[in-house]
C-alpha cells in the first residue's frame, strides 16, 4: 500500500511536471509503473462491473467510445482510456488524475482500448473480464509482422479473459478465437445480417482469408447483427432477444455501425437483466466522432471531415463510406512509427472513386509516394506540399466554399487537427467532451 | 496502334503479396500501356494452370503460412520456371518468393526447405527481424525500398548481388548486399513496392519482355516520371543525405 501511494505521488507529480511542458504523455505512466509494477492490479482490482478490453486493428477507439457512453447511459461510471493511449503506460496515465493515493479506481466498470500486442502486456498484470475482439487486418506489419501472429495475440487475450468474449463472426481470424476461450467463458458474436452480407468485402481483406476447412457459426439469440437502413441509420437485431434500434449515428458509413454493433453485443452481455434498448439507442445517437474518425470540423462554414487512415482495410473502407459523396479532398500521409513506418500497403488500396473529382493536394513526409499512387490509378493530383501546415493552408484558402474533406495517417491527423484547433478554436486533443 | 501484347504473370496474388507487392504488378502493366504496348496480366494461383507465353514473371512476399500454401504448386511448376529463368525471361521475386528462387530455406530448428536454386542464395531463419527503409546503389541508379524480414541470406560464390547497400539491412546486414540477379531474373527483399519509384528498374524488366514478346528492341514512350523520381530522390536525401 505504501509503494502504491509512492507510485501515485510520484505520478501525479509527473503529470504536473509534463503538463506544465504542455505535454499529455505516457510519462506519468512510466513513472508509476517503475515505483509499483503492480500498480494496475491493484488499481483495478475489484471493480464491480468488470474491466472490458477493446482489441482488434480497425475500430477500437471508435468502439471503446461507443460502449462507455451506452455503460454511462446506464447509470454506470464508466473509466476509459482516452483516445490514442492504448499502450499499458497510457492507460495508468489517464487514470493518475481520477486516482486517491490509496490506489483504488473510484469506478464500476473499465472499459479499454488496447493495441493488440498491449492487450496481452495488460492481461498478464490484470486479467479481464470481458473482452471485445473486432477484426485482424494488415496495420504497421513493420511492428508485429505477420497477420497471423496478430490474430494469434487476440486469441491469447481471449485466453485470458475470465467471464466473457465477444468476437466478429464475419471475420474468420476472429471467429475461429472461439475454440480457444475457456470453458465457462461466455461467447457472444456481432456481424453483419445476412440480408446485407454482400457488402462484407468492403469491411474485410478477402485476399488474405483463406477458406480452410472452417464455416462461420450460425448466430444465436444473444448475437447482435446490423441491419442497416441507410448510411447513418440501423437497428442491431438479437433474435429472438428484440431489436435495439431504430439508431442514428453522427458518424456515417458501415465501419462506424458495426463498431455500433460490437458495442451494443458486449454492453447487451454485460448487463444482462439490466441492459435497457432505450438508453442503448439515446447513448449511441449522442456519441460524437472521436478526433480524426469521421469527425466534422466547421471550416468557415463549411464541413471539413478528418478521416483517419492507417491500413488497406481501413482505408478502403473510407474510400467506400465517402466516395457516394465527392468534394475536395486532401491526403496527408507520414511515415512516423505511429503511422506504420512502411508506405507499400497505399498499393493494396483502390483509388478509383477519387478519379471523377481528382485529389486538390498530397501532403505528409510521402506527399510525393502518395502522389504517385495515385498517378497508378489515374487520380488527378493538382499540388504535391509536403509541409502539412502549407498544404493545410492552401487546401482551405483554394475550397473556401464547399465541404472538404482529408484523408490522413495518425501522426498527420495529430499536426493537422492541432493545426484546425487553433485555428478554429476547437477542443484540444484530449479534452474530448463526453 | 499497339507495339506489341506482353503476357505479365503475377504467381501467387494471394499467399504472396502482403506488403503492398501488387505494386510491381499494376505498376509493369501501367507502364507497358505508357510505352505503347498491350499488357496481359495473368494472375497464377496454386493447383491451376501455369500460363502458356509468359514473358514477365513477378512474385512477393507472404507469411509463413502462404508460403506453405504455395510450396506444392512451386514444385509442380518448378521445371516450367527454371527453363523460362534459363531461357532468359525477366523475373522480379521479391521477398517471400526470392527466397524460394535461391537453393534452400534453413529454419531457425536446422530444417532445410528446398528452393528452386534459379538463384545461388541460401537463407537462414534469424531471431532477430530487419526492418526499415532501404536505399541501394545498383546498376540501375539509385533505388529505394523498404524491407522486411527475418531470413537472413548469403550469396554463393561468383552470384551477383541486384545491388550494395548504402543504408539499411539488405541480405544479411552484414555483407552490404542486397538481393542477387542471374541473367534476368532478380530477387530482392525490397518492397515499396519496388518498381513505382524505381521506373528505371522496373522499364529494364519491360525492356527485356518486349525483346521476348516481339522479337523487336524496346521502343521506349514518354511517360512523366516528375512524382516517382521526387518520391526516390526524397527517400534518398532523408536516408543518405
Amino acid at each position: 500500500m505504501l509503494r502504491t501511494s509512492v507510485a501515485v505521488a510520484a505520478g501525479k507529480a509527473a503529470r504536473a511536471a509534463s503538463r506544465l511542458r504542455g505535454g499529455g504523455s505516457a510519462l506519468p505512466g512510466l513513472v508509476v509503473e517503475r515505483v509499483d509494477p503492480a500498480f494496475l492490479a491493484h488499481a483495478l482490482a475489484d471493480l464491480p462491473r468488470g474491466i472490458i478490453v477493446v482489441s482488434g486493428t480497425n475500430g477500437k477507439t471508435t468502439t471503446t467510445k461507443m460502449l462507455a457512453a451506452i455503460l454511462r447511459e446506464h447509470g454506470l461510471r464508466v473509466f476509459t482510456n482516452p483516445t490514442g493511449s492504448n499502450f499499458t503506460r497510457g492507460v495508468i496515465s489517464s487514470m493518475i488524475p481520477e486516482i486517491h493515493l490509496g490506489g483504488r479506481l473510484d469506478a464500476d466498470v473499465a472499459v479499454l482500448e488496447l493495441d493488440e500486442a498491449h492487450a496481452l502486456k495488460f492481461a498478464a498484470a490484470v486479467r479481464p473480464t470481458h473482452s471485445l475482439l473486432l477484426n485482424v487486418a494488415r496495420d504497421q506489419l513493420d511492428r508485429f509482422a505477420e497477420i497471423d501472429h496478430t490474430a494469434q495475440l487476440l486469441a491469447q487475450l481471449a485466453e485470458q479473459t475470465t467471464g466473457g468474449v465477444v468476437l466478429n463472426i464475419d471475420d474468420s481470424f476472429v471467429a475461429r478465437i472461439r475454440d480457444r476461450v475457456a470453458d465457462g467463458v461466455e461467447v457472444r458474436y456481432f456481424g453483419v445480417d445476412p440480408s446485407i452480407s454482400e457488402r462484407l468485402p468492403e469491411l474485410m481483406e478477402a485476399d488474405v482469408r483463406f477458406e480452410d476447412d472452417w464455416a462461420a457459426p450460425s448466430p444465436t439469440d444473444g448475437d447482435g447483427l446490423l441491419k442497416p437502413a441507410d448510411e447513418r441509420s440501423f437497428e442491431v437485431r438479437f433474435g429472438a432477444e428484440g431489436v435495439v434500434g431504430p439508431v442514428e449515428l453522427r458518424q456515417r458509413g458501415l465501419a462506424a455501425m458495426i463498431n455500433a454493433t460490437a458495442a451494443t453485443t458486449t454492453a447487451k452481455m454485460l448487463l444482462g437483466q439490466d441492459f435497457r434498448e432505450a438508453s442503448t439507442v439515446a447513448a449511441l445517437q449522442k456519441v460524437q466522432p472521436p478526433f480524426g474518425r469521421g469527425e466534422i470540423i466547421d471550416a468557415d462554414g463549411q464541413p471539413l471531415e478528418l478521416v483517419l487512415v492507417k491500413n488497406p482495410a481501413g482505408f478502403t473502407v473510407a474510400l467506400g463510406t465517402y466516395g457516394s459523396t465527392p468534394v475536395a479532398s486532401m491526403v496527408a500521409i507520414n511515415d512516423n512509427y505511429a503511422d506504420g513506418r512502411d508506405v507499400s500497403w497505399l498499393y493494396d488500396v483502390s483509388f478509383e472513386s477519387l478519379r471523377e473529382r481528382g485529389v486538390a493536394i498530397t501532403s505528409g513526409v510521402r506527399a510525393y509516394d502518395m502522389a504517385l499512387r495515385l498517378q497508378y490509378d489515374d487520380v488527378a493530383v493538382e499540388e504535391v506540399e509536403p509541409d502539412l501546415d502549407k498544404a493545410l493552408e492552401r487546401f482551405l484558402t483554394a475550397y473556401p466554399d464547399e465541404p472538404k474533406r482529408i484523408f490522413c495517417t495518425y501522426t498527420a491527423m495529430m499536426a493537422l487537427r492541432r493545426d484546425l484547433a487553433a485555428r478554429y478554436g476547437l477542443a484540444n486533443f484530449g479534452e474530448d467532451p463526453q | 496502334m499497339s507495339k506489341g501484347r506482353i503476357n505479365l504473370v503475377h504467381i501467387y496474388p494471394r499467399e504472396m503479396s502482403i506488403y503492398g507487392d501488387l505494386g510491381n504488378t499494376r505498376c509493369l502493366a501501367s507502364r507497358l500501356r505508357w510505352h505503347g504496348y498491350e499488357a496481359v496480366v495473368h494472375q497464377h494461383h496454386p493447383g491451376t494452370e501455369f500460363p502458356e507465353d509468359a514473358h514477365l514473371v513477378v512474385g512477393g512476399g507472404g507469411q509463413d503460412s502462404g508460403q506453405a500454401r504455395v510450396e506444392a504448386d512451386l514444385e509442380r511448376n518448378g521445371d516450367r520456371l527454371k527453363a523460362l529463368a534459363a531461357d532468359g525471361t525477366p523475373m522480379l521475386m521479391i521477398c517471400g518468393m526470392y527466397q524460394l528462387f535461391g537453393n534452400a530455406f534453413i529454419t531457425v530448428e536446422g530444417r532445410s526447405l528446398p528452393g528452386l536454386g534459379i538463384l545461388d542464395v541460401t537463407t537462414r531463419g534469424n531471431a532477430k527481424r530487419m526492418i526499415g527503409p532501404v536505399v541501394l546503389d545498383t546498376e540501375f541508379g539509385e533505388v529505394v525500398g523498404y524491407e522486411n524480414h527475418s531470413g537472413s541470406t548469403v550469396l554463393g560464390e561468383g552470384q551477383k548481388p541486384f545491388g550494395t547497400v548504402r543504408s539499411g539491412m539488405g541480405n544479411n546486414g552484414t555483407d552490404q548486399t542486397e538481393g542477387a540477379t542471374t541473367g534476368n531474373v532478380f530477387g530482392s527483399y525490397l518492397h515499396g513496392p519496388i518498381l513505382p519509384a524505381n521506373p528505371a528498374f522496373a522499364d529494364a524488366l519491360i525492356a527485356r519482355a518486349v525483346e521476348r514478346a516481339t522479337g523487336r528492341a524496346f521502343e521506349p514512350g514518354t511517360p512523366d516520371d516528375t512524382l516517382a523520381d521526387q518520391a526516390r530522390l526524397r527517400q534518398v536525401r532523408r536516408l543518405v543525405g
